[in-house]
Protein backbone atom coordinates (compact mmCIF):
# COMPACT_ATOMS: atom_id res chain seq x y z
CA UNK A 1 0.00 0.00 0.00
CA UNK A 2 1.43 3.22 -0.72
CA UNK A 3 1.08 6.09 2.01
CA UNK A 4 1.39 8.81 0.28
CA UNK A 5 -1.60 10.46 2.52
CA UNK A 6 -0.51 10.44 5.57
CA UNK A 7 0.66 13.54 7.21
CA UNK A 8 3.27 15.85 5.84
CA UNK A 9 3.09 18.33 8.26
CA UNK A 10 2.82 22.21 8.21
CA UNK A 11 4.44 24.81 5.97
CA UNK A 12 6.93 27.22 6.43
CA UNK A 13 8.42 30.14 4.73
CA UNK A 14 11.59 30.73 5.29
CA UNK A 15 13.52 34.49 5.25
CA UNK A 16 17.33 34.50 4.82
CA UNK A 17 19.67 37.39 5.87
CA UNK A 18 22.70 36.89 3.98
CA UNK A 19 24.85 39.61 5.61
CA UNK A 20 23.82 41.51 8.59
CA UNK A 21 22.77 45.03 8.09
CA UNK A 22 20.62 43.29 5.04
CA UNK A 23 17.19 42.83 4.67
CA UNK A 24 15.52 38.91 4.88
CA UNK A 25 14.83 37.94 2.01
CA UNK A 26 12.54 35.22 1.09
CA UNK A 27 14.17 32.53 0.29
CA UNK A 28 11.27 29.44 -0.02
CA UNK A 29 9.15 26.87 2.37
CA UNK A 30 9.95 23.79 4.29
CA UNK A 31 7.85 21.09 5.80
CA UNK A 32 8.29 21.12 9.79
CA UNK A 33 5.92 20.11 12.59
CA UNK A 34 7.32 23.02 14.97
CA UNK A 35 9.62 25.79 15.40
CA UNK A 36 12.65 24.04 16.10
CA UNK A 37 12.23 21.92 13.33
CA UNK A 38 11.56 24.26 10.86
CA UNK A 39 14.68 25.88 12.10
CA UNK A 40 17.43 22.83 11.42
CA UNK A 41 15.41 22.11 8.09
CA UNK A 42 15.31 25.80 7.21
CA UNK A 43 19.30 25.68 7.52
CA UNK A 44 19.47 22.33 5.98
CA UNK A 45 17.80 23.29 2.83
CA UNK A 46 18.88 27.24 2.10
CA UNK A 47 22.19 27.29 4.20
CA UNK A 48 24.46 24.97 2.69
CA UNK A 49 26.73 27.11 1.49
CA UNK A 50 27.08 30.27 3.75
CA UNK A 51 24.26 31.90 2.02
CA UNK A 52 22.91 33.16 5.58
CA UNK A 53 23.86 35.02 9.15
CA UNK A 54 20.04 35.03 10.71
CA UNK A 55 17.04 32.73 9.84
CA UNK A 56 13.29 33.73 10.14
CA UNK A 57 10.55 30.95 9.53
CA UNK A 58 7.08 31.80 9.67
CA UNK A 59 4.15 29.37 9.79
CA UNK A 60 2.58 29.75 5.99
CA UNK A 61 -1.04 30.35 7.50
CA UNK A 62 0.18 33.84 9.67
CA UNK A 63 0.95 35.74 6.02
CA UNK A 64 -1.51 37.41 4.33
CA UNK A 65 -0.49 38.19 0.76
CA UNK A 66 -2.21 41.31 -1.46
CA UNK A 67 -4.42 40.33 -3.94
CA UNK A 68 -3.30 40.76 -7.75
CA UNK A 69 -6.45 41.85 -8.59
CA UNK A 70 -6.31 44.55 -5.83
CA UNK A 71 -3.29 46.28 -7.74
CA UNK A 72 -4.66 49.27 -9.41
CA UNK A 73 -6.74 50.41 -5.96
CA UNK A 74 -4.19 49.37 -3.67
CA UNK A 75 -1.18 50.92 -5.31
CA UNK A 76 -2.71 53.95 -7.01
CA UNK A 77 -2.80 56.75 -4.02
CA UNK A 78 1.13 56.60 -4.62
CA UNK A 79 1.26 57.07 -8.23
CA UNK A 80 -0.36 60.33 -8.13
CA UNK A 81 1.59 62.16 -5.80
CA UNK A 82 4.60 63.00 -7.42
CA UNK A 83 5.55 66.13 -4.65
CA UNK A 84 6.92 62.88 -2.81
CA UNK A 85 9.92 62.64 -4.43
CA UNK A 86 12.77 64.76 -4.11
CA UNK A 87 12.87 65.88 -8.49
CA UNK A 88 9.14 67.38 -8.24
CA UNK A 89 11.03 70.62 -6.78
CA UNK A 90 12.66 73.93 -8.70
CA UNK A 91 15.97 74.22 -6.97
CA UNK A 92 17.35 78.02 -7.17
CA UNK A 93 20.72 77.84 -10.09
CA UNK A 94 23.99 77.61 -8.70
CA UNK A 95 22.08 76.02 -5.51
CA UNK A 96 24.72 73.22 -4.39
CA UNK A 97 24.72 69.76 -1.93
CA UNK A 98 21.00 69.90 -1.86
CA UNK B 1 -10.08 48.75 -18.22
CA UNK B 2 -8.15 45.64 -19.55
CA UNK B 3 -9.62 42.29 -18.03
CA UNK B 4 -7.26 40.52 -15.63
CA UNK B 5 -8.97 37.49 -15.77
CA UNK B 6 -8.32 36.70 -19.60
CA UNK B 7 -6.29 34.61 -21.40
CA UNK B 8 -4.97 37.86 -23.72
CA UNK B 9 -3.76 39.72 -20.89
CA UNK B 10 -2.11 36.76 -19.82
CA UNK B 11 -0.49 36.36 -22.60
CA UNK B 12 0.53 40.20 -23.23
CA UNK B 13 2.34 39.78 -19.42
CA UNK B 14 4.26 36.56 -20.79
CA UNK B 15 5.20 38.93 -23.95
CA UNK B 16 6.47 41.72 -22.21
CA UNK B 17 8.65 39.86 -20.27
CA UNK B 18 6.90 39.74 -17.44
CA UNK B 19 7.01 37.15 -14.23
CA UNK B 20 4.44 35.05 -13.19
CA UNK B 21 3.54 34.87 -9.64
CA UNK B 22 1.69 32.38 -7.40
CA UNK B 23 -1.49 34.73 -7.01
CA UNK B 24 -1.39 36.27 -10.30
CA UNK B 25 -4.11 34.62 -13.17
CA UNK B 26 -3.29 31.93 -15.25
CA UNK B 27 -4.50 30.05 -17.57
CA UNK B 28 -5.64 26.39 -16.53
CA UNK B 29 -3.08 24.72 -19.18
CA UNK B 30 -0.34 26.95 -17.91
CA UNK B 31 -0.76 25.94 -14.00
CA UNK B 32 -1.49 22.13 -15.33
CA UNK B 33 2.09 22.28 -17.79
CA UNK B 34 3.59 23.82 -14.51
CA UNK B 35 2.65 21.20 -11.90
CA UNK B 36 3.66 18.75 -14.49
CA UNK B 37 7.26 19.83 -15.56
CA UNK B 38 8.13 21.04 -11.87
CA UNK B 39 6.95 18.10 -10.46
CA UNK B 40 8.68 15.65 -12.80
CA UNK B 41 11.68 18.11 -12.05
CA UNK B 42 11.34 17.53 -8.15
CA UNK B 43 10.49 14.05 -8.56
CA UNK B 44 14.03 13.53 -11.06
CA UNK B 45 16.09 15.46 -7.94
CA UNK B 46 14.68 12.88 -5.30
CA UNK B 47 15.24 9.68 -7.55
CA UNK B 48 18.52 10.63 -9.00
CA UNK B 49 19.92 9.82 -4.82
CA UNK B 50 19.61 6.51 -5.00
CA UNK B 51 22.44 5.70 -8.22
CA UNK B 52 24.53 7.53 -6.52
CA UNK B 53 23.29 6.89 -2.51
CA UNK B 54 24.54 3.17 -3.84
CA UNK B 55 28.33 4.30 -4.02
CA UNK B 56 28.79 6.14 -0.90
CA UNK B 57 29.60 3.34 1.41
CA UNK B 58 32.20 2.69 -1.42
CA UNK B 59 33.59 5.46 -2.28
CA UNK B 60 37.32 4.91 -3.01
CA UNK B 61 38.46 7.71 -0.66
CA UNK B 62 37.31 9.64 2.71
CA UNK B 63 37.82 12.94 0.24
CA UNK B 64 35.26 10.97 -2.66
CA UNK B 65 32.99 10.00 0.00
CA UNK B 66 32.79 13.49 1.29
CA UNK B 67 31.95 14.97 -2.32
CA UNK B 68 29.56 12.57 -3.10
CA UNK B 69 27.76 12.66 0.36
CA UNK B 70 27.57 16.82 -0.18
CA UNK B 71 26.29 16.04 -3.92
CA UNK B 72 23.56 13.93 -2.75
CA UNK B 73 22.48 16.72 0.13
CA UNK B 74 22.44 19.11 -2.52
CA UNK B 75 20.31 16.70 -4.89
CA UNK B 76 17.53 16.30 -2.16
CA UNK B 77 17.90 20.07 -1.52
CA UNK B 78 16.90 20.90 -5.62
CA UNK B 79 13.84 18.20 -4.52
CA UNK B 80 13.09 20.35 -2.03
CA UNK B 81 13.28 23.93 -3.24
CA UNK B 82 11.10 22.29 -6.05
CA UNK B 83 8.57 21.10 -4.35
CA UNK B 84 8.42 24.19 -2.17
CA UNK B 85 7.58 26.11 -6.01
CA UNK B 86 5.24 23.81 -6.99
CA UNK B 87 3.02 23.46 -3.84
CA UNK B 88 2.56 27.51 -4.90
CA UNK B 89 0.31 26.14 -7.41
CA UNK B 90 -2.32 24.38 -5.07
CA UNK B 91 -1.09 21.50 -5.27
CA UNK B 92 0.10 19.47 -1.73
CA UNK B 93 3.00 17.94 -1.44
CA UNK B 94 0.90 14.82 -0.44
CA UNK B 95 -0.78 14.72 -3.88
CA UNK B 96 2.82 15.11 -5.31
CA UNK B 97 4.42 11.96 -3.64
CA UNK B 98 1.56 10.16 -4.59
CA UNK B 99 1.40 10.29 -7.94
CA UNK B 100 4.77 10.05 -8.00
CA UNK B 101 4.63 6.50 -6.21
CA UNK B 102 1.90 5.80 -8.61
CA UNK B 103 3.51 6.34 -11.49
CA UNK B 104 0.72 9.21 -12.67
CA UNK B 105 4.33 11.57 -12.46
CA UNK B 106 7.18 10.56 -14.50
CA UNK B 107 10.84 11.39 -12.93
CA UNK B 108 14.22 11.96 -15.61
CA UNK B 109 14.23 8.04 -17.30
CA UNK B 110 18.05 8.68 -16.59
CA UNK B 111 17.95 7.46 -13.34
CA UNK B 112 16.42 4.33 -14.26
CA UNK B 113 19.72 3.34 -15.48
CA UNK B 114 22.24 1.73 -12.74
CA UNK B 115 25.46 3.04 -11.50
CA UNK B 116 27.56 -0.12 -12.05
CA UNK B 117 31.12 0.98 -11.15
CA UNK B 118 32.59 3.90 -9.90
CA UNK B 119 33.59 5.30 -13.29
CA UNK B 120 29.69 5.85 -13.70
CA UNK B 121 29.81 8.60 -10.83
CA UNK B 122 32.37 10.59 -12.48
CA UNK B 123 30.06 9.86 -15.51
CA UNK B 124 26.90 10.79 -14.12
CA UNK B 125 28.17 14.27 -12.65
CA UNK B 126 29.76 15.29 -16.33
CA UNK B 127 27.59 13.99 -18.57
CA UNK B 128 24.00 13.87 -16.30
CA UNK B 129 24.68 16.80 -14.14
CA UNK B 130 26.34 18.60 -17.37
CA UNK B 131 22.97 17.97 -19.63
CA UNK B 132 20.83 19.10 -16.08
CA UNK B 133 22.77 22.08 -15.94
CA UNK B 134 22.33 22.76 -19.75
CA UNK B 135 18.51 22.53 -19.30
CA UNK B 136 18.49 24.37 -16.06
CA UNK B 137 20.49 27.65 -16.70
CA UNK B 138 17.74 28.22 -19.89
CA UNK B 139 14.92 27.66 -16.96
CA UNK B 140 16.24 30.49 -15.18
CA UNK B 141 14.80 32.27 -17.41
CA UNK B 142 11.05 30.38 -17.33
CA UNK B 143 8.27 32.97 -17.04
CA UNK B 144 7.11 31.42 -13.45
CA UNK B 145 8.12 33.38 -10.53
CA UNK B 146 8.81 30.22 -8.21
CA UNK B 147 9.83 28.01 -10.71
CA UNK B 148 13.02 30.89 -11.98
CA UNK B 149 14.13 31.36 -8.46
CA UNK B 150 14.37 27.54 -7.36
CA UNK B 151 16.10 27.61 -10.95
CA UNK B 152 18.54 30.16 -10.12
CA UNK B 153 19.11 28.80 -6.65
CA UNK B 154 19.94 25.27 -8.09
CA UNK B 155 22.38 26.51 -10.71
CA UNK B 156 24.66 27.92 -8.12
CA UNK B 157 25.17 24.91 -6.90
CA UNK B 158 25.26 22.55 -9.61
CA UNK B 159 28.41 23.20 -11.26
CA UNK B 160 30.06 21.53 -8.47
CA UNK B 161 28.30 18.31 -9.27
CA UNK B 162 29.71 18.68 -13.00
CA UNK B 163 33.37 19.10 -12.19
CA UNK B 164 33.55 16.55 -9.28
CA UNK B 165 32.38 14.67 -11.97
CA UNK B 166 34.59 15.56 -14.97
CA UNK B 167 37.41 15.12 -12.07
CA UNK B 168 36.67 11.72 -11.54
CA UNK B 169 36.62 10.99 -15.21
CA UNK B 170 39.75 13.00 -15.60
CA UNK B 171 41.69 11.04 -12.98
CA UNK B 172 40.99 7.90 -14.40
CA UNK B 173 41.59 8.63 -18.00
CA UNK B 174 45.43 9.21 -16.14
CA UNK B 175 45.17 5.81 -14.56
CA UNK B 176 46.00 2.15 -15.55
CA UNK B 177 44.91 0.89 -18.76
CA UNK B 178 42.05 -0.77 -16.40
CA UNK B 179 40.79 2.30 -15.19
CA UNK B 180 40.75 4.34 -18.49
CA UNK B 181 38.61 0.82 -19.96
CA UNK B 182 36.14 1.64 -16.59
CA UNK B 183 35.93 5.12 -17.52
CA UNK B 184 35.31 4.27 -21.06
CA UNK B 185 32.67 1.89 -20.27
CA UNK B 186 30.83 4.28 -18.22
CA UNK B 187 30.80 6.97 -20.88
CA UNK B 188 29.66 4.36 -23.84
CA UNK B 189 26.28 3.36 -21.69
CA UNK B 190 25.83 7.19 -20.46
CA UNK B 191 26.53 8.98 -23.38
CA UNK B 192 23.19 8.50 -25.04
CA UNK B 193 21.03 8.33 -22.20
CA UNK B 194 22.28 11.78 -21.11
CA UNK B 195 21.53 12.85 -24.89
CA UNK B 196 17.65 11.64 -24.40
CA UNK B 197 17.18 13.29 -21.21
CA UNK B 198 16.19 16.59 -23.54
CA UNK B 199 13.33 15.18 -24.41
CA UNK B 200 11.94 14.01 -28.09
CA UNK B 201 12.96 15.93 -31.22
CA UNK B 202 11.00 19.27 -32.07
CA UNK B 203 9.23 17.72 -34.29
CA UNK B 204 8.07 14.87 -32.22
CA UNK B 205 7.36 17.37 -29.41
CA UNK B 206 3.30 18.21 -28.68
CA UNK B 207 3.65 20.04 -25.61
CA UNK B 208 6.54 22.54 -27.01
CA UNK B 209 4.34 24.89 -28.62
CA UNK B 210 2.88 25.74 -25.58
CA UNK B 211 5.87 26.01 -23.38
CA UNK B 212 7.31 28.23 -25.43
CA UNK B 213 4.62 30.52 -26.26
CA UNK B 214 4.00 30.88 -22.38
CA UNK B 215 7.75 30.71 -21.69
CA UNK B 216 8.23 27.62 -19.57
CA UNK B 217 10.50 27.05 -22.25
CA UNK B 218 12.90 29.29 -23.34
CA UNK B 219 14.62 27.10 -25.27
CA UNK B 220 13.38 23.96 -27.48
CA UNK B 221 14.48 20.10 -26.73
CA UNK B 222 16.82 20.36 -29.71
CA UNK B 223 18.25 23.83 -29.16
CA UNK B 224 19.50 22.59 -25.50
CA UNK B 225 20.70 19.01 -26.90
CA UNK B 226 22.93 20.62 -29.33
CA UNK B 227 24.19 23.23 -26.73
CA UNK B 228 25.15 20.05 -24.34
CA UNK B 229 26.36 18.28 -27.20
CA UNK B 230 28.76 21.25 -28.71
CA UNK B 231 30.29 22.17 -25.22
CA UNK B 232 30.91 17.98 -24.33
CA UNK B 233 32.73 16.36 -27.08
CA UNK B 234 35.48 19.18 -26.80
CA UNK B 235 36.24 17.95 -23.24
CA UNK B 236 36.12 14.32 -23.93
CA UNK B 237 38.51 14.56 -26.42
CA UNK B 238 40.72 16.76 -23.95
CA UNK B 239 40.66 13.62 -21.67
CA UNK B 240 41.15 10.89 -24.32
CA UNK B 241 37.50 9.89 -23.98
CA UNK B 242 35.61 8.36 -27.37
CA UNK B 243 32.50 9.56 -27.94
CA UNK B 244 30.52 6.07 -28.84
CA UNK B 245 29.09 7.35 -32.05
CA UNK B 246 31.27 6.18 -35.28
CA UNK B 247 29.52 8.67 -37.23
CA UNK B 248 29.67 12.51 -35.66
CA UNK B 249 31.34 15.22 -37.17
CA UNK B 250 32.36 18.71 -36.55
CA UNK B 251 30.67 21.20 -39.32
CA UNK B 252 34.00 23.38 -39.13
CA UNK B 253 31.54 26.23 -40.15
CA UNK B 254 28.85 26.72 -37.81
CA UNK B 255 31.28 24.57 -34.76
CA UNK B 256 28.00 22.59 -34.47
CA UNK B 257 28.83 18.67 -33.87
CA UNK B 258 25.98 16.73 -36.06
CA UNK B 259 25.49 13.09 -34.68
CA UNK B 260 23.95 9.43 -35.42
CA UNK B 261 20.13 8.93 -35.14
CA UNK B 262 19.03 8.74 -31.25
CA UNK B 263 17.24 5.46 -30.34
CA UNK B 264 14.09 6.84 -29.32
CA UNK B 265 12.65 3.34 -29.13
CA UNK B 266 15.12 3.13 -26.37
CA UNK B 267 13.73 6.13 -24.88
CA UNK B 268 10.40 5.08 -25.07
CA UNK B 269 10.59 2.07 -23.64
CA UNK B 270 12.54 3.17 -20.55
CA UNK B 271 9.77 5.96 -20.09
CA UNK B 272 7.16 3.53 -20.21
CA UNK B 273 8.87 1.75 -17.19
CA UNK B 274 10.99 -0.98 -19.26
CA UNK B 275 14.09 0.59 -18.19
CA UNK B 276 16.82 -1.24 -16.05
CA UNK B 277 15.37 0.00 -12.80
CA UNK B 278 12.74 1.58 -12.84
CA UNK B 279 10.81 -1.07 -10.68
CA UNK B 280 13.76 -0.73 -8.40
CA UNK B 281 13.72 3.21 -7.84
CA UNK B 282 10.26 3.35 -7.08
CA UNK B 283 10.34 0.39 -4.88
CA UNK B 284 12.89 1.76 -3.19
CA UNK B 285 11.26 5.44 -2.38
CA UNK B 286 7.91 3.59 -1.28
CA UNK B 287 9.62 1.33 1.09
CA UNK B 288 11.25 4.59 2.41
CA UNK B 289 8.44 6.77 2.29
CA UNK B 290 6.27 4.45 4.81
CA UNK B 291 10.04 3.59 7.20
CA UNK B 292 9.48 6.91 7.65
CA UNK B 293 5.66 7.31 8.29
CA UNK B 294 6.40 7.29 12.24
CA UNK B 295 8.49 9.96 12.37
CA UNK B 296 6.21 12.18 11.12
CA UNK B 297 3.44 10.72 13.43
CA UNK B 298 5.81 11.12 16.37
CA UNK B 299 6.18 14.49 14.86
CA UNK B 300 2.70 15.81 15.05
CA UNK B 301 2.30 13.99 18.14
CA UNK B 302 5.14 16.03 19.84
CA UNK B 303 3.00 19.08 18.66
CA UNK B 304 -0.38 18.60 19.87
CA UNK B 305 1.75 17.69 23.13
CA UNK B 306 3.77 20.76 23.30
CA UNK B 307 0.51 22.76 22.33
CA UNK B 308 -1.52 21.42 25.01
CA UNK B 309 1.28 22.11 27.57
CA UNK B 310 1.02 25.52 26.40
CA UNK B 311 -2.64 25.94 27.11
CA UNK B 312 -1.97 24.83 30.98
CA UNK B 313 1.06 26.95 31.72
CA UNK B 314 -0.55 30.10 29.87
Amino acid sequence: MIMATDTQLDLWEVFIQSKSGLPYIHSGSVHASDVKMAMQNARDIYTRRGEGTSIWVVPAKHISASNPDDNDMLFDPSNDKIYRHPTFYVMPEGAKNI
Amino acid sequence: MHNEHSDTHFQSRIDNGEHIEAKDYMPEGYRKHLIRQMSQHAHSEVIGMQPEGNWITRAPSLRAKQILLAKIQDEGGHGLYLYSAVETLGVSRSELIEQLQTGKAKYSSIFNYPALNWADIGAIGWLVDGAAIVNQVSLQRTSYGPYSRAMVRICKEESFHQRQGYEIMATMMRGTKDQQAMAQDAMNRWWWPSLMMFGPHDSDSPRSGDAVKWKIKRETNDELRQKFIDKTIPQAELIGLTIPDKKFILDEKTGHYTLSPINWEEFHRVVAGHGPCNKQRLDHHIKYHQEGAWVREAAEAYKVKSAKKELVTA
